[in-house]
C-alpha cells in the first residue's frame, strides 16, 4: 500500500475532497480482465485489405528504379502505392506548430536515408499475399556513404543525410543548436576549486508496447473515411493526414482512445496517412499494422544522446558553473526531435540552482531510424548524465551525495537557467524522504533545510 | 565468484506538459435527462488510467459520485480538440479543462434546482450522493435525476459545460534560451541497492526506494501503478534495453523479445515508495504530471550504485555485463583509471571516492 | 487456399469449423470466431499476449496451427466467465491493480490459470516461472505476481469451504 509523508507541506493541502485523493477502481479494468476492452484491431470489416511495406535494405542510397510489375501479378495483390500516389508526399509532423522545413517523404522516391524506410505499399487480400507481393517488388539502388555518429555528422565533408535541411543539423532561429546562456560560465570555472568534464552516451531505446502501432481505415458514407487507430494524439494524426492527402479536414475521422501501451511510440503519424490513401484509392477497408520486427527497428526509438558536462565546483559543495553540450541523434528525419532537443535544453542544468550555465543542444541528422518521443522525452538521458555527474562531484569533494544534492537543490524564488522563477519546489523534501526510507542518514543541517528556505 | 553490493542515489524533477507549440485541450460535459454526466473528449488513454482520473475530477467538481460520470473518448466527430497524450500533460491539461466545463454545468444544475425548490441558487449544494440540498437544511433537497428531468422537459435548459485549458505558446529567445517550457514540476529521489557479480559483470538490482512528489495523488493506487511500472522501466533502460547494442554501429539490432532484453518477473527488485504532495497552484486539485518521471531517477541511481559496489563508472546506457566486466578488468590493471572516459581533473583521491 | 475441417472444444462447447490450412489458432479465434479477447502482440511467439490453454497447458496461439487443435480442448479468456461470475484470478487482477493498458492481461490470466489448475499452492517462484513467457510493459510485474498469489489463496479457501 502506498505510504504518504503527510508531514511535508501539510499546510498547502485543502481537505474535504471526496472523489479525488481516494482510490477508485479503474473504469476500464473489468474490460481488461474479461477480454472485452476493444482495441483498434478488435473489429471485423468485410473485404479488409492488408498493407505491407517494401523497405530500404540500405542505410543511405539513391533509388535508381522501382519495378512493381511482378508484385501486381501475385495472386491476391490488389494494388501498390508509390510516392506518385501521395498528394503531398513531403511532410514533417510538427508543421502543425510551424516547425520547418518539411523534410520527410511518406513514401521514399529519390533516396532512402535509413534502413527500413518505406518505399512501396502493397495491398492484398491477405497478409501472406501482401508479403509475397512485397518480395516481388524490385528496387534498384545506388548505395551512398552513410554517417552514424553525431559528431562525425557535424564535421565538414560528412555525407549529407537530409537535403531538405541542407546540413546535418536542425537550425534554431539562425543558430546551429538550441542554446541557453545564463550568467558567465568562464567566471564560474575560474572561481571553482575543481573543474571536471565528463561524457555520457546512450543508445536508442524501443518503446515496446505490447500492442504494435497500427490502424484500420474504413470508407464511410458521404465520401468520408474513419480511421481506427492506436495513436496517442487523434487530432495530430487527423490534421497531418489531411495535409498529406490534400483532403478537406472534415472528410477524415479518427476513432481511438484505448491503446495497448504507448510510451511515446504512438505519437508519430506514419501508418495512418498511407492507410487513408489506400482506402481512398481502393474504396475498401485497409489495415496497416507494424510487425514486431518493424516496431523494433523501423518505428522511432528514443533518441541516442551524447552529453558532455563540464562543472566547476567549490570545496564547500556549491556548483558554480555548468556547461553542457548535448547531441540528440535524430536519425534521418526531424519528426519530434527538434522539439525534444529544446526540451532537453530547458531541462538543464537539472533541478539545481547554478549561477552560471551554458547549454548547447544539437539536433543532429544521421542515417539511422528517425528517433522521436518517448517517456521522459528530452529529459531521461539528460537526468542519467546529470545525476551520475552529481555523484562524481560529491565524491570529488568528499561530500555525501544526498547532502550535496540538498545543498544545491533549487528553492522557491530561485532563477532557473531558462529565466523562469522556481515555484513549487520539492526536491529537498524528496531527498530527505528517500534518506529516511533507505536508512541513509544525513546531517542535521541538511535535515533542517527546505524548498521554501535555503537553510533551516 | 564474488558478489559486491553498493548503493547509489539520484534526484530529479520533471516538467508537466510542453508548451512550445501552445498546449490546449478541451472538454464538453452534458447531463443526460436521467442525471448521468457525460464528458466528451478526444483524449487518449494509453493504459495509464486517464478515463478513470478524469471521471474522478469531474465528479469532485460537480459534487456527484464517480460512478455517475461517463467518459466518452476518443472520437474526432464528437470529442473537442486535444493535443494528445504525451509530455505528462493529460491529467493536468485535460483535468483543468474538465473542471472548467463541470463548473459551468454545475451552475446550470443549481439554477434549475433552485427554481424547482423555490430557493436561491447560492444557497444550494450537492451532497455527493445524487441530491442537491439547501445548505443548513438538508431535509429540503431534490434528486439530481429530477433536476435533470425538469431541466429538459420543463425549463428547456441544457445542463452542460464547455471547458478548455490553454497554456499559451512560449517562443524561446534564440540567444539566451529564455522560455516558459512547461507548467508545474514534479520531483523524485531514488536510492538503488545493487549486487554486482565481479566474475560475470551481471548486476542485480536488490531494491529501489523512492520518494515522489506528485502535487496531489488523485487516485493513490493508480499513482502507485505508475511508480512501480515506471521504476521497472527505468531499471530496464539502465541495464538492458537498446535497439542498437553496438551504437553507433548499426548492426545486430534486435527484432523480437528474445533479442530485445528487458527484466522479467524474476528480475525484480524490492520496491518501496513514499508520496509527498505539494499541490501545484495551476494543477487540477493540485496534481502534477508524474507518468514519465517515474522511469528517470532509477537509472542514474543504479549507475551510481554500481560504482559504489565495484568502483566502475559506466557512463553509457545500457550498463551491460560486458561493460561492467571491462571496467572491472581495466580497474584491476590500472586502479587510477576508474572511469572509462577522459577527465580533466585529478584532484580526487581514492579516499574521497568512498563515502 | 485449402480448407480443413476442425472439430474441437472451445470454452467448453463443441466447435466445428473449416479453417485455412496453415492458418494459426490466433487467426481462427480472432478473425473467424470474433473472440478478440486473445491478443496479437508479436505473431512470433515471444510476447505471450496470445496465450490460450490447450488441454490444460498454456500455449501460444500465434504459433499453433488451427488444424492441430482437432480433438483438443481450447480455453480463451472468454471461457473464464462462462457462468457470468468472474474467476478469482480476474477478481484479483482487478482488486490488485494488476492491469494498466490491459493488452497483456488475457495472456497473463490464462498462463496463471494453467498454473493454478496444475498447482493450487504455488510459491512466488512458481508464479514467476509460469508468467515468464508473458511480457508486460506497464506494471513492472509485481502487482501481477501478487494478484496471482492472492487468487491462489482464494481458490484454496473456496475448495476448503466447499
Amino acid at each position: 500500500m502506498i505510504e504518504y509523508r503527510k508531514d511535508y507541506f501539510s499546510d498547502a493541502r485543502t481537505d474535504g475532497l471526496t472523489e479525488v485523493g481516494v482510490t477508485r477502481q479503474r473504469s476500464d479494468v473489468l474490460g481488461h480482465v474479461t477480454g472485452k476492452t476493444q482495441y483498434y484491431a478488435d473489429r471485423h470489416f468485410a473485404g479488409l485489405l492488408h498493407l505491407k511495406m517494401v523497405r530500404s535494405p540500405h542505410h543511405h542510397a539513391r533509388i535508381k528504379s522501382i519495378d512493381v510489375s511482378r508484385a501486381l501479378k501475385v495472386p491476391g495483390v490488389v494494388r501498390v502505392l508509390t510516392a506518385k500516389d501521395v498528394p503531398q508526399n513531403i511532410y514533417t509532423i510538427l508543421c502543425l506548430i510551424q516547425v520547418e522545413p518539411n523534410d520527410e517523404p511518406v513514401l521514399a522516391f529519390d533516396k532512402v536515408r535509413f534502413k527500413g524506410e518505406q518505399i512501396v505499399a502493397v495491398l492484398a487480400e491477405s497478409e501472406q499475399a501482401a508479403l509475397a507481393g512485397v518480395a516481388k517488388v524490385k528496387v534498384v539502388y545506388e548505395e551512398l556513404p552513410a554517417v552514424f555518429d553525431v559528431e562525425e555528422a557535424l564535421k565538414p565533408g560528412a555525407p549529407l543525410v537530409n537535403e531538405y535541411h541542407g546540413r546535418n543539423w536542425f537550425t534554431y532561429e539562425g543558430h546551429h543548436c538550441r542554446r541557453v546562456r545564463f550568467g558567465n560560465v568562464d567566471e564560474g570555472f575560474a572561481a571553482a576549486d575543481h573543474v571536471i568534464e565528463e561524457m555520457y552516451q546512450s543508445s536508442p531505446i524501443e518503446h515496446a508496447p505490447t500492442e504494435t502501432t497500427g490502424c484500420i481505415v474504413v470508407p464511410d458514407q458521404n465520401e468520408r473515411y474513419t480511421c481506427y487507430s492506436n495513436t496517442q494524439a487523434l487530432y495530430f494524426t487527423l490534421d497531418n493526414s489531411a495535409l498529406i492527402l490534400n483532403s478537406p479536414f472534415h472528410k477524415l475521422r479518427l476513432v481511438g482512445g484505448t491503446v495497448g501501451g504507448g510510451f511515446g511510440g504512438k505519437v508519430d503519424v506514419i501508418t495512418e496517412p498511407i492507410a487513408f490513401l489506400a482506402a481512398m484509392l481502393t474504396r475498401r477497408p485497409v489495415k496497416y499494422e507494424y510487425s514486431r520486427a518493424e516496431e523494433m527497428q523501423v518505428s522511432s526509438p528514443r533518441a541516442a544522446e551524447r552529453i558532455y558536462i563540464k562543472d566547476g565546483v567549490a570545496k564547500d559543495g556549491r556548483i558554480l558553473a555548468r556547461q553542457v553540450r548535448l547531441y540528440v541523434d535524430a536519425g534521418a528525419y526531424s519528426r519530434h526531435s527538434p522539439y525534444g532537443t529544446t526540451k532537453a535544453a530547458a531541462h538543464m542544468p537539472g533541478p539545481y540552482t547554478i549561477p552560471n550555465v551554458w547549454v548547447d543542444c544539437h539536433c543532429v541528422y544521421t542515417n539511422r531510424t528517425p528517433s522521436s518521443a518517448m517517456r521522459g522525452f528530452g529529459v531521461t538521458i539528460g537526468d542519467f548524465a546529470l545525476e551520475v555527474q552529481m555523484d562524481k562531484l560529491a565524491r570529488l569533494i568528499g561530500m555525501d551525495p544526498m547532502e550535496f544534492r540538498i545543498l544545491n537543490a533549487y528553492r522557491d524564488g530561485d532563477m532557473k537557467a531558462h529565466q523562469k522563477e522556481v515555484d513549487g519546489a520539492a526536491l529537498v523534501e524528496c531527498v530527505q524522504a528517500a534518506s529516511d526510507l533507505a536508512n541513509w542518514p544525513i546531517a542535521g543541517r541538511y535535515r533542517a533545510m527546505s524548498s521554501q528556505k535555503r537553510e533551516g | 565468484m564474488t558478489k559486491k553490493r553498493g548503493r547509489g542515489m539520484a534526484s530529479v524533477n520533471y516538467p508537466t506538459g510542453m508548451n512550445l507549440g501552445g498546449d490546449p485541450s478541451q472538454a464538453l460535459i452534458h447531463a443526460t435527462t436521467t442525471g448521468s454526466f457525460i464528458v466528451t473528449l478526444s483524449s487518449v488513454d494509453l493504459g495509464q488510467g486517464l478515463k478513470t482520473v478524469m471521471a474522478q475530477i469531474c465528479a469532485e467538481t460537480l459534487g456527484v459520485s464517480t460512478e455517475n460520470v461517463i467518459i466518452d473518448t476518443a472520437d474526432t466527430d464528437t470529442g473537442p480538440h486535444c493535443m494528445g497524450t504525451f509530455a505528462s500533460r493529460g491529467t493536468h491539461r485535460i483535468g483543468n479543462a474538465i473542471i472548467m466545463a463541470a463548473k459551468e454545468a454545475k451552475s446550470v444544475l443549481l439554477e434549475v434546482a433552485a427554481e424547482e425548490l423555490e430557493v436561491d441558487a447560492g444557497d444550494l449544494e450537492t451532497d455527493g450522493a445524487g441530491n442537491i440540498r439547501v445548505k443548513g437544511s438538508p431535509q429540503k433537497s431534490i434528486a439530481i435525476l429530477n433536476v435533470a428531468l425538469a431541466a429538459h422537459f420543463k425549463h428547456g435548459r441544457t445542463i452542460s459545460g464547455r471547458g478548455i485549458f490553454l497554456q499559451p505558446r512560449s517562443y524561446p529567445e534564440p540567444e539566451t534560451g529564455k522560455m516558459t517550457p512547461a507548467t508545474c514540476y514534479a520531483h523524485a529521489c531514488t536510492v538503488a541497492e545493487v549486487e554486482v557479480d565481479t566474475e560475470t559483470g551481471e548486476v542485480q538490482v536488490l531494491s529501489l526506494k523512492s520518494a515522489y512528489e506528485v502535487g496531489r495523488a488523485l487516485n493513490p493506487r493508480m499513482v502507485e501503478q505508475q511508480i512501480i511500472g515506471g521504476a521497472w522501466m527505468g531499471l530496464s533502460h539502465a541495464l538492458y534495453e537498446t535497439t542498437e547494442p553496438y551504437y553507433p554501429n548499426r548492426a545486430h539490432g534486435p527484432t523480437d523479445f528474445n533479442q530485445y532484453l528487458m527484466p522479467g518477473p524474476g528480475d525484480l527488485p524490492e520496491f518501496s515508495n513514499v508520496i509527498i504532495e505539494r499541490p501545484a497552484g495551476d494543477g487540477p486539485f493540485g496534481a502534477k504530471g508524474v507518468g514519465e518521471m517515474t522511469a528517470n531517477s532509477p537509472i542514474p541511481a543504479i549507475a551510481n550504485a554500481i560504482f559504489d559496489a565495484v568502483g566502475v563508472r559506466v557512463d553509457s546506457l545500457p550498463i551491460t555485463p560486458e561493460k561492467v566486466l571491462r571496467g572491472i578488468q581495466a580497474l584491476a590493471h590500472d586502479p587510477e583509471k576508474w572511469t572509462p572516459v577522459f577527465r580533466k581533473d585529478h584532484a580526487q583521491t581514492e579516499d574521497a571516492a568512498r563515502h | 487456399m485449402t480448407k480443413v475441417p476442425v472439430q474441437f472444444t472451445l470454452n467448453g462447447r463443441e466447435q466445428n469449423e473449416f479453417v485455412d490450412s496453415g492458418s494459426t489458432l490466433l487467426a481462427a479465434l480472432r478473425d473467424k470466431l470474433g473472440l478478440y479477447g486473445t491478443k496479437a502482440g508479436c505473431h512470433q511467439g515471444t510476447c505471450g499476449a496470445c496465450t490460450v490453454i490447450i488441454d490444460g497447458s498454456p500455449q501460444l496461439s500465434c504459433l499453433t496451427l488451427a488444424e492441430r487443435c482437432a480433438g483438443k480442448s481450447v480455453t480463451t479468456l472468454e471461457g473464464l466467465t462462462g457462468n457470468g461470475a468472474l474467476h478469482p484470478l480476474q477478481q484479483a487482477f482487478m482488486e490488485g491493480f494488476a492491469a494498466q493498458c490491459g493488452f497483456c492481461t488475457p495472456g497473463m490470466i490464462l498462463a496463471a490459470k494453467s498454473l493454478l489448475d496444475r498447482n493450487p499452492s504455488p510459491s512466488r517462484d512458481d508464479v514467476i516461472d509460469a508468467i515468464s513467457g508473458n511480457i508486460c510493459r506497464c506494471t513492472g510485474y509485481d502487482p501481477i505476481i501478487n494478484a496471482i498469489l492472492t487468487a491462489a489463496e482464494q481458490l484454496r479457501g473456496a475448495r476448503k469451504s466447499a
